[in-house]
């Protein structure tokens, strides 16, 4: 059959084939696990027996339960993420756009600039995480800091109101690289001439700015929040790196939803249940997408 | 030329196959696993050469390469995939799990309730049974004890440990040094430091509640008691160090990472620890410690906690009659007081045999010596889920240091939460 074939006929075969392999390696290792873990939450899953069993709907019955349980762990874990997001995205957004409209300024070194705000992200997240669990310590360096300037010492990780704040800070510092880049990228889509006739026609900064940059960097602003938001949803080596014993502690008070998955999965064996929270992070992560996407993705003319 | 390659390939499967039929008419293979710990491996490697040369007819497979953290998991994944152990190391607080998921089978012939009592330490014989029945059994046990440095000590004015857990109290009080005014902030050294997330949820449960008075369970663990009157008198005691004498935190001295760490950097003068520890204690040149039996109570008694690394059958093995025979010679050869005795040399673990324990030299070795005579009044509690329930106690430390709750009512809150725990596996069952 393949030698009745034209060579570009062929070519295309060809083509077909080596493409095959990243898609099926891609259908295996990435689809078929997401739609496992819809099956997985069924049952009240045990990788340790030979069979499992069928329970319909419980484990969702247990989450629902859990969620009005001031108590529960996993209620914080939702609740914590709401604030990871909530604070650390309009943040994160807000401070990298103010960088990059200061780089977007400079020319003289702007090179070293943009590398120094990238290199964090670069940087592993659990390497970040030690360094500034280090630096949070009692007798750590911020809080030496803090003493010579004759400010009281700040317990940071080790106190339930301020350990959660502390880490979306760090976040938010690691993230600023690649959304200052994405950012720059936005600006330089803007014609200078837009800013020239403003100016011509006696506006100011801010108006230009107000007016011009914001309506225009629109793209970049939905891809970030989209982005962003997704990462902080899914947020679980710094606070896994942060916390003693990754507990996501004191108190709960910094566990996160893919924290409470791993624990109930790998330490009480409640693979089932575990895999309910997967898919309902899932569908949240769906859900809020969707409509960032609509809100958000309007034509600016 | 493809029907060229499918013969050469058909031939290669065929020797292949061919290769493990003759090798399984020759010999049974077993795999043993157990989680990687260096000491443990090179012990284990030494019972199953002996082993081997006894019992030619089997070979056993030794897979000790698995990291601790991932263990349970590697367990899980090998059921999965078809493989996996035919005898495994267990913590003894995992089997009920384990037994749950039916992947542990009970023990054959010796492994009798009459064969445990006799043969093993009250500890063991007192917790491995679960629902009557016997699914595992140790080469060794670990006991908690005080390790105290002893020129901290010094310094403070004393020569000797703490008999009690009065005189506890006042060394660790005056063994804290601080760089200015007392308060955490400025800790020099430490009297004692709470490790809740180490053995001092440990020593509360099996130990303090004992000594104030009360008892932490009931007889078959189904039920919390540690949040009785004597249990929040215990709980008390325990967290004044941190919120009242301010002799230690958990959160590290002088940029150790927790109290384990601050004994062994030398920065802290007591500290309650396994008989694990010590290889960590010995590894610190600089450090000058000892090791004594834990502090009496006010009710004049002592109690230790007790835990253990047990070995099972496993389900895979119980499919096949040889496999399964292997596995209970190489289980009863691994168990024996001769074991024992070689586990207490190689890794600096208890014995857990009856025999091995009373020798004499053991008793006077001045590290091992204190362990064992703790194993006297030890007790294993029994856990159905030991990081949760070990987290629970985090907690409630953390109530009272963080959010300044009254102990007791951060105690009473712990146990509703531990109870659950309990409720929820027995429920099931």
């Amino acid at each position: 059959m393949f030698n009745n074939m034209t060579l570009a006929k062929r070519k295309v075969v060809w083509a077909y084939i080596f493409l095959a392999i990243p898609i099926i390696f891609f259908l295996y290792i990435r689809i078929y696990p997401t739609f496992f873990a819809f099956q997985m939450s069924l049952y009240d899953w045990n990788p340790l027996a030979e069979e499992q069993e069928f329970i319909g709907l419980e484990n969702y019955q247990e989450l629902a339960e859990e969620l009005g349980d001031q108590r529960s762990p996993t209620r914080r874990s939702f609740e914590n993420t709401a604030k990871y997001i909530a604070i650390g995205m309009p943040l994160q957004l807000v401070i990298s756009l103010m960088i990059a409209l200061m780089l977007n300024e400079i020319r003289f070194m702007s090179t070293f600039y943009r590398l120094l705000f990238f290199l964090p992200f670069v940087t592993s997240t659990i390497a970040i995480s030690w360094v500034f669990r280090i630096l949070f310590e009692r007798q750590g360096f911020i809080n030496t800091l803090l003493q010579a300037f004759s400010l009281p010492a700040q317990p940071f990780l080790r106190s339930p109101d301020q350990a959660l704040y502390s880490i979306t800070a760090v976040v938010i510092w690691q993230g600023l690289g690649f959304a200052v880049i994405i950012f720059l990228a936005g600006l330089k889509q803007i014609p200078r001439t837009y800013y020239e006739a403003a100016q011509i026609d006696g506006a100011s900064r801010w108006q230009s700015f107000r007016r011009i940059t914001l309506p225009l960097l629109n793209p970049s602003i939905v891809y970030l929040v989209v982005l962003q938001s997704i990462s902080f949803l899914r947020m679980f080596a710094p606070v896994y790196a942060m916390t003693v014993q990754g507990s996501g502690g004191p108190l709960n008070s910094t566990t996160t939803v893919v924290l409470r998955v791993v624990r109930e999965a790998f330490d009480s064996n409640s693979y089932g249940f575990a895999a309910t929270l997967t898919v309902t992070l899932f569908v949240i992560i769906l859900v809020i997408t969707v409509l960032q996407l609509a809100i958000t993705t309007r034509r600016v003319d | 030329m493809r029907t060229k390659y499918l013969v050469i390939v058909g031939i290669l499967l065929m020797l292949l196959v061919g290769f493990q039929v003759t090798a399984q008419d020759d010999v049974i293979e077993i795999e043993y696993w157990q989680y990687n710990f260096a000491a443990r491996v090179d012990a284990m490697n030494m019972l199953i050469e002996q082993f081997e040369a006894e019992n030619p007819d089997v070979r056993v497979i030794h897979n000790g390469d698995i990291a601790y953290d991932n263990f349970r998991t590697e367990l899980a994944t090998s059921v999965a995939g078809g493989v996996g152990p035919d005898v495994v190391s267990l913590f003894y607080g995992w089997i009920p799990a384990f037994v749950d998921a039916g992947y542990l089978v009970p023990l054959p012939e010796p492994f009798t309730e009459e064969y445990i009592n006799e043969n093993f330490v009250p500890m063991v014989s007192g917790s491995a049974a679960f629902e009557g029945e016997y699914y595992a059994v140790p080469t060794a046990v670990r006991a908690l004890a005080l390790f105290y440095n002893i020129d901290l000590l010094a310094d403070a004015g004393y020569d000797a440990p703490p008999a009690t857990l009065e005189e506890f109290v006042e060394m660790a009080v005056a063994a804290t040094v601080y760089d200015g005014d007392p308060s955490l902030d400025n800790l020099v050294t430490e009297g004692y430091a709470v490790q809740m997330s180490g053995q001092a949820h440990h020593w509360f449960r099996e130990s303090l509640v004992r000594q104030f008075g009360g008892v932490p369970y009931n007889d078959d663990y189904t039920e919390v008691l540690w949040n009785s009157e004597e249990g929040c008198e215990a709980f008390a005691w325990l967290t004044q160090f941190e919120t009242e004498l301010l002799t230690g935190t958990n959160e590290g001295v002088g940029g150790t990472a927790d109290a384990d760490d601050a004994f062994v950097a030398g920065l802290a003068a007591l500290h309650i620890d396994g008989s694990f520890r010590l290889a960590a204690a010995q590894g610190n040149e600089d450090l000058n410690f000892g090791i004594a039996e834990l502090p009496v109570g006010p009710n004049g008694e002592q109690h230790t906690y007790g835990s253990y690394w047990t070995h099972g059958i496993t389900r895979r093995a119980a499919e096949d009659e040889a496999r399964m025979d292997a596995a209970n010679r190489f289980l009863q050869f691994i168990t024996t007081a001769e074991a024992g005795t070689l586990w207490v040399n190689e890794v600096g673990e208890l014995p857990a045999q009856t025999s091995a324990v009373n020798d004499p030299a053991l008793l006077e070795d001045p590290f091992i010596g204190p362990f064992v005579a703790g194993l006297n009044y030890s007790h294993a509690t029994f856990f159905v889920d030991e990081t949760a329930q070990r987290q629970v106690m985090i907690d409630a430390l953390d109530l009272v240091r963080l959010s300044g709750m009254d102990p007791c009512d951060a105690l009473q809150e712990a146990a509703a939460i531990e109870q659950d725990l309990l409720d929820d596996f027995w429920e099931d069952r």
